[in-house]
């Protein structure tokens, strides 16, 4: 998504960050909850370890075409997320991308605790976890034993280039990511080996045209074929086997970065003491709301009897949300029910009058 | 005419599943599902198709015998891009949930990989 589209995120601030309501989670029914809650005047952060919204919609099938959005015969996952950034608008929430909640406790005054990986910290009445399938992580490779080398020797990324001077690096893949560090990397590995299966890239155009070019001045090697086996020491690699079409071939290396891709991990929403049900949080179907009063659950990361993952019951799920953490935001007010096409309050919240 | 009643019964095609220690089991799969519905709907084991036949995560890989790959015909550029995220990616690999079954395949015999990713 293009980062002109000036979508408000928070600037360097020391101190937590008091706030209405933090939504976990950038997906369709995190965004339709700002939404629901900013109708009742009530305002949300939002969390996502992505560097974007649109959660699944975004990260998996951008490009497919989705049929079941009410009045909406056929949108695809970006076209639903854009469509559904464009309507929370009027509500300026604040997004922090790329940072994962890690941890979520409850303070003396009964508000809400939150923690990011990068140290953000937030202070809210009421969370909204709308999680999904879990945080988005890099696929881990099938090759045994490769735990034992994550964060010691292969890596999913690179904080720092300098840490990688000087070393004997493999990279393995064939899309942006692979291609980027590819570029990234090879002016400082002392040797530089990128391992793909087949010799048509996914990257984009320009970047493969130019690791061509490193391959043609033998600043990188290429290698068409498929990593079979890691071989190393108290987490350090030394070399990895890979099948190609001429046979094994062993490669010394002293590290390597697998990209493959994303996969959903429920990750640390495990650690909050919410009562879960084979890795989903159980919520009642009333307010969605879990065992710990404040702190509600909708879309895909939770279940109920009857649940259904379909983006149109995360929807539903958020109106419903919305209602119950007004009693909790505002205490003392009375909600009126009111419809969008004829409250003139709602109208001005929007936007619209 | 009876044998056009006959004919308005979903036709159906066999299929073969061989898991990496060489059992198999042989299922019958209506035509027009997918080789991956096919398989979840016998509980084959090692078909996890994670993202119900979408191709968008390469977890219903399988390996198609030599004698059935011109039959099946070649991946769309698609389902290849989705291949990159497979794991031990062979010469007859394809993602089942990509494969239509129709009396084009009948008989066909699939191989299940040790791992999906
Ligand atoms: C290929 C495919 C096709 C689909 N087709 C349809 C369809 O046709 N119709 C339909 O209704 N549904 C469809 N779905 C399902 C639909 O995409 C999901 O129901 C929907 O995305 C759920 O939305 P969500 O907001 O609950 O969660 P998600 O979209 O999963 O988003 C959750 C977000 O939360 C983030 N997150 C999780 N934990 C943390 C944390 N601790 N800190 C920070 N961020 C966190 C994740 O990174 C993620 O971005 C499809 C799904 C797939 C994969
Ligand atoms: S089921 Fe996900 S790619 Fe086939």
């Amino acid at each position: 998504m293009a980062e002109t589209n000036s979508i408000p995120t928070a600037s360097e601030s020391s101190g937590p960050i008091e706030t209405d309501v933090v939504i976990i989670g950038a997906g369709p029914c995190g965004l339709f909850a700002v939404f629901e809650l900013g109708l009742l005047d009530i305002k949300a952060h939002v969390i996502d370890i992505l560097d974007r919204p649109g959660g699944q919609c975004a990260e998996l099938y951008p490009e497919k075409p989705i049929y079941d959005v009410p009045a909406l015969p056929v949108v695809t996952g970006q076209e639903l997320t854009e469509r559904l950034m464009e309507q929370i608008k009027p509500f300026n929430p604040v997004f922090h991308f790329s940072e994962r909640i890690d941890s979520l406790s409850k303070g003396p005054d009964g508000r809400f605790h939150l923690k990011t990986d990068a140290a953000t910290e937030f202070i809210a009445k009421v969370v909204v976890i709308a999680a999904g399938g879990g945080s988005f992580t890099p696929k881990r490779p099938p090759l045994n034993g490769i735990e034992e080398y994550e964060g010691k020797s292969v890596f999913y990324s690179v904080r720092k280039i300098e840490s990688m001077r000087g070393q004997d690096i493999v990279i393995v893949g064939g899309g942006d990511s692979a291609l980027d560090w590819t570029l990234n990397l090879a002016p400082v590995a002392k040797s530089l080996t990128l391992i793909h299966r087949r010799d048509e890239f996914r990257a984009a155009p320009h970047s493969v045209e130019k690791m061509r070019k490193m391959v043609e001045d033998a600043s990188v090697r290429l290698m068409i074929g498929q990593v079979t086996t890691i071989e190393g020491r108290g987490g350090q690699l030394s070399a990895i086997e890979v099948k190609t079409a001429a046979g094994q071939e062993k490669i010394p290396c002293t590290a390597m970065l697998p990209f493959f891709g994303l996969t959903m991990k429920l990750g640390p929403v495990a650690d909050w003491g919410l009562n879960l049900n084979e890795n989903l949080i159980v919520v009642d179907t009333e307010r969605f709301e879990t065992n710990e009063h404040g702190i509600f659950a909708i879309g895909d990361i939770n279940t109920y009897p009857g649940k259904l993952k379909l983006i149109l019951s995360g929807f539903h799920e958020a109106a419903l949300m919305a209602q119950a953490a007004h009693k909790i935001v505002y205490p003392d007010k009375k909600l009126l029910f009111q419809y969008t096409t004829s409250s003139s309050s709602l109208q001005k919240k929007l936007g619209v009058k | 005419m009876l044998a056009s009643f006959e004919d308005t019964r979903a036709a159906m095609t066999k299929i073969t599943f061989i898991q990496p220690d060489g059992e198999s089991q042989t299922v019958d799969a209506e035509n027009g599902l997918t080789v991956m519905e096919a398989a979840k709907l016998n509980d084959i084991a090692g078909i996890e198709a994670e993202c119900g036949g979408a191709c968008a995560c390469a977890t219903c890989h399988v390996y198609v015998d030599d004698a059935w790959r011109d039959k099946v015909g070649k991946a769309t550029e698609m389902e290849e891009d989705m291949l990159d995220f497979a794991f031990d990616v062979r010469e007859g690999s394809r993602l089942s949930c990509q494969i239509k079954v129709s009396d084009a395949i009948d008989g066909i015999v699939v191989r299940v990989p040790a791992k999906q990713f």
